[in-house]
């Protein structure tokens, strides 16, 4: 059997095509991966029988040379966020670990139509709450680029820690993920993989499990910023189902191709060199920073004054939108359900039992900073805060095209690490949150290695609905990183 | 009118405002496009909004904003160009999103009035506000001993809550208010008013003082469904808020119910046990904008106000305030009478309708549309009594066997024999007799008693058996007997 592992999908696409293997074959052989590779525990629910379906009729079509649609044949990954029709979904958590939807999420049908094939669902932190992929109730997945393997185990990131460590260890093609504070580029940075958080309102949100709703957004998770560009180009669109989708027209995002970064101005914010960033980390920055500056592109310091301010009040709204989100696991219509003595006493028992203890932490800091007498000073400031952050990128796009930081303060770290101090776990987000706060799209791209060999990814941040530049940046780096 | 509690030397002043809730006559629900018929089988018309599914999100419906928006122009109000969809947060079985969309800070609709007929006077009642809102499902707990059963049908239909100001002073006035609310909801078809199906409830804010003081402490009386159980429920709470405080206690703050079987009002929770809801903006609906241009497009849509038709009325027919009040309450009531009323007597039109047709429809407990009874076949009769064909009198006995029948009414009158008598010699004759075989009331009204005329014209027409023609009978007899 040929290794498919370290195929992209831009290869892939063009071996079909060229009928130099069919999709079944493909599919046959991640899913063999998949099952050699349990112990990372990337996916909790297989959908083989499934694949196999898909893979033969992308076949049939490939075969006749009709219709052959975008992704055709191409095997991937689902985050367990999205509802899948007459698929378990459970997004990690034992509230919903016999919940089969009977809808299909705009994101995954999007991905269907254009052909892609499904291998199964992938693990993720309880309802996206969680930056290690250690709060999932379905256990913790491993981090496949482990270079000490024996010794300990590395997290993958989080919340999409499944969807990056089944790309990473060559399960699928690629995957997708949500990003509500990092959850798409901190997992993928982890794991030395492209990770994509479109501007908000370009995916649909419709038959995503909320977590946070002014924040959520889909994005893929990939080898290169070529793939990434294929699976938005099929993810994204408006959609009548989400009322903050927007209506801006879908680019071809291949273009990226034509994107030339001379002359362009990219900006580094001083704010985002942190007392915690590691050195190596910040080593690889500077070497970004001189391929963006020996590739004739303009370097410029820019502030963001308000940065500091960013997870405070993230983990504010965050919170906030998830306690009236998740309100509605109740024991009453579906999912989880504990019986009690009365309506009251079940409800209680049920959400005592079927949420995990971040998610719970969230609940009582979301429910918290919206009670009466706390409201002004919690929420309503975290709202006007939200809006100086988004007024301190708006300032800064003024002065630069693209923004280019570090995605994590830290490489991937070993589980059980940041277990104790939940705001330990919260500072993985640091660099990540600005950007989900002001919408802007941001992509995490593999640019180098600390000392341990782990991968380091550097952060771009581009102006509202230019996934175009950032991909090319990215690109840039891609080409320019050497490996 | 006054209306005052009287209690030894003390006149209590009852203070009074209403919230109304209005489901807005719409096919589908505020954010789903399930259907609102009403009694269709339990949970036949809900999606996956209205059962709060993992995923799902809300999207207005556009027709019941413009009902919001037509509603606000008919109570002369303010319309919000921004207004924003808030949560609002509580646990509840039938309320499967764990909170209800609704409007708290920014309301769709502000500041208006309405004017009510108060004892041939006009009174303004301030409108505070309207705004939009989810609908609950239902709990029913009378179909099984163990469980309680949930119908998530009515989930999800759009309410209109509109807030009254406490302008309102006695049970009448807040009756003649819903009264008045609910004509203006009809005419515009905004709602239809069915206070029976619930469409339209109030829930009823009852406070009294002794005149000139500040307001007393309110009690609210939740979701009472019919005008009389309106004024029954204020008469009891106020009645019981003058008893506590005579006797040196206090009215406390609290939510209460009406019961209509037993006519009081008992607590349902205290102010201490009041819900802290933890509005916040609902992040999956972007503000609602309303343009000037949708507003003016809709103004011109909008139909012939019951004020303004009373007004017409007034004019055009000559009508007394009283009269025209009754006959424009209700649309349809007020279209018929104008169709009968073209080239025909009004006083005769008006008595019939108000008189005759309105105690039909009571007996028969009909309305106006489905009461079979056409314009033209009440002109018809009202023809034969103008032309004299038969008298008033004919007309009232025989007038549920005529709209019983399917015949005209010439034919009809003609067939009973009815025709009136209008030949004077034949009158004469039976004057003649009446008059001689009555010779001592014929004295004693000779000598003064005037009120002995109306007993001859009745001694006449029961000769006659009801035929002959009162008018003539009047004249001849009144030539005999003052000659």
């Amino acid at each position: 059997m040929t290794n498919f592992s370290n195929l992209k999908i831009s290869s892939a696409i063009k071996g079909l095509k060229n009928k130099d293997f069919t999709s079944l074959e493909l599919t046959e052989f991640f899913i063999k991966k998949i099952e050699e590779n349990k112990n990372l525990n990337c996916f909790i629910t297989n959908t083989f029988d499934k694949a196999i379906l898909m893979a033969k009729s992308s076949d049939k079509k490939i075969q006749r040379d009709e219709n052959i649609r975008e992704l055709e044949g191409v095997p991937i990954g689902m985050k367990d966020l999205f509802c899948t029709d007459g698929v378990r979904t459970t997004a990690g958590s034992k509230m919903l670990e016999n919940f089969i939807p009977f809808y299909e999420s705009t994101v995954s049908n999007n991905l269907w139509n254009a052909g892609a094939v499904m291998l199964g669902k992938t693990n993720m932190d309880e309802f996206a709450m969680g930056s290690a992929n250690t709060t999932s109730y379905f256990g913790n997945v491993l981090n496949p680029l482990n270079p000490n393997l024996g010794t300990n185990d590395l997290v993958p990131g989080g919340s999409s820690g499944g969807s990056a460590a089944a790309v990473a260890s060559g399960l699928c093609l690629a995957s997708t993920g949500s990003d509500t504070g990092g959850s798409i580029r901190q997992p993928a940075s982890f794991c030395g993989l492209v990770g994509l958080k479109p501007t908000y309102g370009r995916c649909s949100r419709f038959g995503m499990v909320a977590f946070a709703s002014s924040l959520d957004q889909a994005g893929p998770i990939t080898h290169t910023v070529e793939d990434a560009a294929l699976m938005l180009q099929c993810m994204s669109g408006f959609d009548t189902k989400d009322s903050t989708s927007s209506k801006k027209r879908t680019p071809n995002y291949l273009d990226f191709k034509k994107f030339n970064v001379r002359g362009k101005k990219i900006g580094i914010p001083k704010e985002y060199l942190i007392d915690g960033l590691n050195s190596d980390i910040k080593k690889v920055w500077d070497e970004g920073i001189g391929w963006f500056s020996s590739s004739g592109a303009k370097i410029v310091d820019i502030s963001l004054p308000h940065t500091k301010s960013a997870l405070p009040t993230y983990y504010i709204i965050a919170p906030a939108e998830a306690s009236a989100n998740l309100a509605r696991y109740d024991g009453v219509r579906y999912g989880y359900r504990q019986s009690g003595k009365d309506l009251r006493d079940l409800y209680q028992k049920t959400r005592r039992t079927g949420f995990g203890k971040e998610v719970k932490r969230r609940l009582m800091i979301g429910t918290y900073v919206l009670s009466a007498g706390y409201y002004d000073a919690y929420y309503l400031k975290a709202l006007k805060v939200r809006k100086l952050i988004s007024k301190d990128f708006e300032d800064a796009f003024n002065g630069c095209d693209l923004i280019f930081t570090p995605t994590t303060p830290n490489v991937a770290f070993p589980i059980g690490e940041k277990q104790t101090d939940p705001i330990e776990m919260y500072l993985n987000d640091v660099l990540t949150v600005p950007a989900s706060l002001a919408g802007l799209p941001a992509i995490s791209i593999p640019s180098g290695y600390n000392k341990e060999n782990l991968p380091v990814g550097l952060q771009i941040i581009g102006k509202p609905f230019d996934e175009i530049s950032v991909l090319g940046a990215a690109n840039l780096i891609e080409n320019a990183r050497g490996f | 009118m006054e209306y005052f509690i009287e209690s030894g030397a003390k006149k209590w002043e009852v203070v009074l405002g209403l919230e109304v809730h209005a489901q807005i006559s719409s096919k589908s629900k505020l954010f789903s496009g399930a259907s609102t018929d009403w009694g269709a089988e339990p949970n036949s018309q809900v999606e996956l909004v209205d059962c709060g599914m993992p995923g799902a999100l809300p999207v207005i419906n556009k027709y019941c904003v413009d009902q919001a928006i037509l509603t606000g122009l008919s109570l002369n109000a303010k319309i919000n160009k921004m207004s924003i969809f808030d949560r609002k947060n509580y646990f509840y079985p039938d309320l499967p999103q764990g909170y209800q969309i609704s409007q708290f800070e920014f309301p769709i609709v502000g500041n208006g009035y309405l004017l009510i007929d108060d004892n041939g006077k006009e009174k303004k009642i301030g409108i505070t506000r309207l705004h939009l809102e989810q609908d609950a499902g239902k709990s029913l707990h009378d179909q099984d001993i163990e469980n309680s059963y949930i119908d998530l049908n009515r989930s999800g239909c759009a309410l209109m809550e509109i807030v009254s100001e406490p302008d309102m002073r006695s049970p009448t006035e807040a009756a003649e208010y819903v009264r008045k609310l609910r004509s203006i909801l009809r005419y515009i078809g905004s709602c239809d008013g069915n206070m029976e199906r619930g469409n339209l409830r109030a829930d009823v804010n009852v406070s009294v003082r002794t005149k000139g003081q500040p307001l007393g402490t309110r009690c609210e009386i939740k979701n009472v469904n019919s005008i009389k159980f309106i004024q029954q429920a204020i008469k009891y709470e106020a009645k019981r808020q003058v008893d506590i405080i005579e006797n040196g206690d206090t009215v406390l703050q609290e939510t209460r119910l009406f019961d209509p079987n037993k006519g009081e009002t008992r607590s349902m929770r205290g102010k201490e046990e009041s819900h802290d809801y933890r509005y916040f903006p609902d992040p999956d609906l972007p503000p609602l904008l309303i343009t000037d241009k949708t507003i003016n497009l809709l103004k011109d849509t909008l139909p012939e106000l019951p004020d303004e038709r009373k007004n017409r009325f007034m004019n055009e027919f000559k009508l007394s305030s009283y009269d025209a009040e009754v006959l424009v309450n209700d649309k349809e009531t007020a279209n018929f009478f104008e169709q009968v009323v073209a080239n025909r007597d009004v006083k005769l039109v008006v008595s019939w309708i108000t008189g005759e047709l309105f105690s039909y429809l009571k007996i028969n407990e009909k309305n106006i549309l489905d009461c079979g009874v056409s314009s033209t076949k009440l002109g018809e009769l009202i023809d034969l009594i103008a032309d004299e064909t038969i008298s008033n009198r004919q007309a009232k006995e025989i007038f549920h066997d005529y709209l019983g029948s399917s015949q005209n009414a010439k034919t009809f009158v003609k067939e009973k024999g009815l025709v009136q008598v209008s030949d004077m010699g034949e009158i004469e004759k039976l004057a003649n007799s009446v008059l001689q075989e009555n010779p001592k009331m014929v004295d004693e009204y000779k000598q003064g008693k005037d009120k002995l005329f109306g007993f001859f014209v009745g001694q006449v027409m029961k000769v006659s058996k009801g035929k002959a023609n009162p008018k003539i009978v009047n004249e001849i007899l009144k030539k005999k007997l003052d000659s």
